[in-house]
């Protein structure tokens, strides 16, 4: 599959990325080589196999709507890049 | 030209479970921001979320409930975008293979028109965290208790034509939701959110027009009025010869208007992908039968049952059944020996007036069933005359006061003793000679105005049925 200029430019728009334009044909090229990766698996024969969800034979893990403490909020900010006493604090985001 | 609106709904209604959805911090409303948070819930790394298994029973029930097909093998997907309100920059939700499919919902419009509105899915998925916009400093503060909270998203299909359906469809849902436990459905609180995609087309058009979509809308009267102002900024812009641009807009409540919200570039494209920490979701025919059997008895066969087995009219039991916390007052008001149409006159009377006066909803009133089943018990036991007990209703019906007591404590208690019954006849008769001259020369009004002197006599206590026969008894002897 071809990766061009425009296809990194989206895909940089959708993960809020800003690459220098001199970076851009290295991406393509890498993206491609990644995205290459799946011509090998697409060689194989999957007719009538089951589409996989998830990788592990588990299913229906669970657990019973009973409340546990939260994390003190004190706790829960210290991971925060910005805060005040009582909230995360981010650069403003008006949609 | 005539137009015609094509509607469809999608609903998100927060699940009424103790504990977010793959998470076990509390779901409970208010509290300090962020604490009711974890590292699940803030999206930290390294973190695996497990699913709360009462938000699958609920979604099972709603899909049930709604007469939809339960997808027997369903999984998660991750929805990806970048915005603070979800700190994993994804929510976890369902596209591929939503619980739920192809429900129905029949509704009935206050006009009499009666339809079927098709459900595309019912999904669960996560709430997002709630954001104050600093208005001087260019900053965002956020809250995430709310964050991971349980959701189920109602999509239709465009099924509705007119704002009044949209109504009877959410009006139905909610009373649905509610009977089934699943949710209180409180707009106020925003545990019952609506987004209205809507387009116009000329009538008889079999193709649809291009939609918008509105959000923000917090109450059923706005939501009717955003369906008139859309339809009607849409037909405007055909008839000018411009066209309708999809996207989304805000309704503002104050303005009584939409308005485009700044327009994401490729905002639509998610990139939804399995979600790989949740493990797939395999439903026997073994838990849906289960599921099946705890289903409460929805309203529509409470409002057959009603009619047959109390002997209600159509309109009570309509009244009765239009919310679940009625229909169990009156219920347990009628386990405890009322005469049910005694008690269906209480509640849409007195009862709903004192509601609507305090601006309660039913299901926050604090009276109690035993508390009416008395009153209903005193007045047939002739010990309290009907008007009493109304003001003795009125004046326990906010702490649930104890009838007896007060009834005891401000002498209401009826007058049942003939004596003094013949003593205020007495009275009465020979302060008001001209009033019985009258009511022999015919004048019936006259008797009425007797009763009402009997009664004044008796402080209001007595039965006015004993009053009534004791003053023509004195006027035929
Ligand atoms: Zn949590």
């Amino acid at each position: 599959m071809k990766i061009t200029e425009e296809m990194v430019d989206y895909i940089s728009v959708l993960s809020r990325l800003k690459p220098e334009p001199e970076e851009k044909a290295q991406l393509a090229t890498e993206l491609e080589r990644i995205v290459s990766y799946m011509d090998v698996l697409n060689r194989l024969d999957t007719a009538g196999v089951e589409p996989l969800s998830h990788v592990f034979p588990i299913k229906n893990v669970m657990r019973p709507d009973l409340p546990c403490p939260s994390l003190p909020r004190e706790g829960l900010l210290k991971n925060a890049p910005s805060e005040d006493p009582e909230a995360f604090l981010v650069p403003k985001a008006v949609e | 030209m005539t137009w015609e609106t094509v509607i469809g709904l999608e609903t998100h209604v927060e699940l009424a479970t103790r504990t977010k959805i793959f998470c076990s911090c509390t779901t409970e409303f208010g509290g300090a921001p962020n604490t009711h948070c974890c590292p699940v819930c803030t999206g930290m790394p390294g973190t695996l979320p497990v699913l709360n298994e009462k938000v699958l029973e609920f979604a099972v029930k709603a899909g049930l409930a709604l007469d939809g097909e339960i997808t027997h093998h369903c999984k998660f997907d991750r929805k990806n975008y970048f915005y603070p309100d979800l700190p994993k920059a994804y929510q976890v939700s369902q596209l591929y293979l939503p619980i739920v499919r192809n429900g129905k919902v029949p509704i009935r419009t206050q006009s009499g028109t009666e339809k079927i509105i098709r459900i595309h899915e019912l999904h669960m998925e996560e709430d997002a965290g709630k954001l104050v916009h600093d208005p001087w400093l260019d900053q965002t503060r956020c809250d995430y208790n709310r964050c991971g909270v349980p959701l189920i998203e109602i999509v239709t299909e465009p099924d509705f034509r007119t704002a009044e359906e949209v109504i009877a469809y959410l009006e139905k849902l909610r009373s649905t939701l509610q009977y089934l436990g699943v949710s209180d459905c409180k707009m106020q609180e925003g545990s019952l959110r609506c987004d209205v995609n809507l387009s116009v087309r000329p009538a008889g058009s079999a193709q649809l027009g291009t939609r918008t979509e509105m959000k923000n809308l917090n109450s059923f009267k706005a939501i009717a009025r955003a369906i008139a102002y859309e339809s009607r900024r849409q037909v405007e812009l055909i008839e000018e010869g411009k066209r309708v641009v999809q996207e989304t807009r805000r309704w503002d409540d104050n303005k009584d208007a939409t308005f485009a919200m700044r327009s994401k570039e490729n905002a639509q494209d998610y990139r939804y992908f399995p979600e790989p920490d949740i493990p797939p979701l395999e439903i026997t025919q073994e838990y849906l039968d289960h599921i099946r059997k705890e289903l409460p008895e929805m309203a529509e066969h409470k409002l057959i049952r009603y009619q047959a087995e109390f002997g209600l009219p159509l309109y009570d039991a309509q009244m009765l059944t239009g919310q679940k916390a009625l229909a169990d007052f009156f219920e347990a008001c009628a386990a405890l020996g009322s005469d049910p149409k005694q008690v269906s006159n209480w509640i849409m009377g007195p009862l709903m007036g004192q509601l609507s006066a305090k601006g309660l909803e039913a299901k926050d009133m604090a009276l109690s069933p035993a508390t009416l089943a008395r009153l209903i018990s005193l007045v047939k036991a002739g010990q309290l005359n009907r008007n009493t007990a109304v003001k003795v209703f009125e004046a326990v019906f906010d702490q649930d006061g104890d009838v007896d007591t007060y009834i005891s404590a401000h002498g209401l208690a009826q007058v049942n003793d003939p004596d003094a019954l013949a003593a205020a006849v007495e009275k009465v008769f020979s302060a008001n000679p001209q009033s019985i001259e009258d009511f022999r020369s015919g004048k019936e009004k006259a008797f009425g105005f007797l009763v009402g002197q009997v009664m004044r006599e008796l402080r209001g206590k007595a039965n006015p049925q004993a009053v009534n026969q004791a003053i023509r008894d004195k006027l035929n002897s």
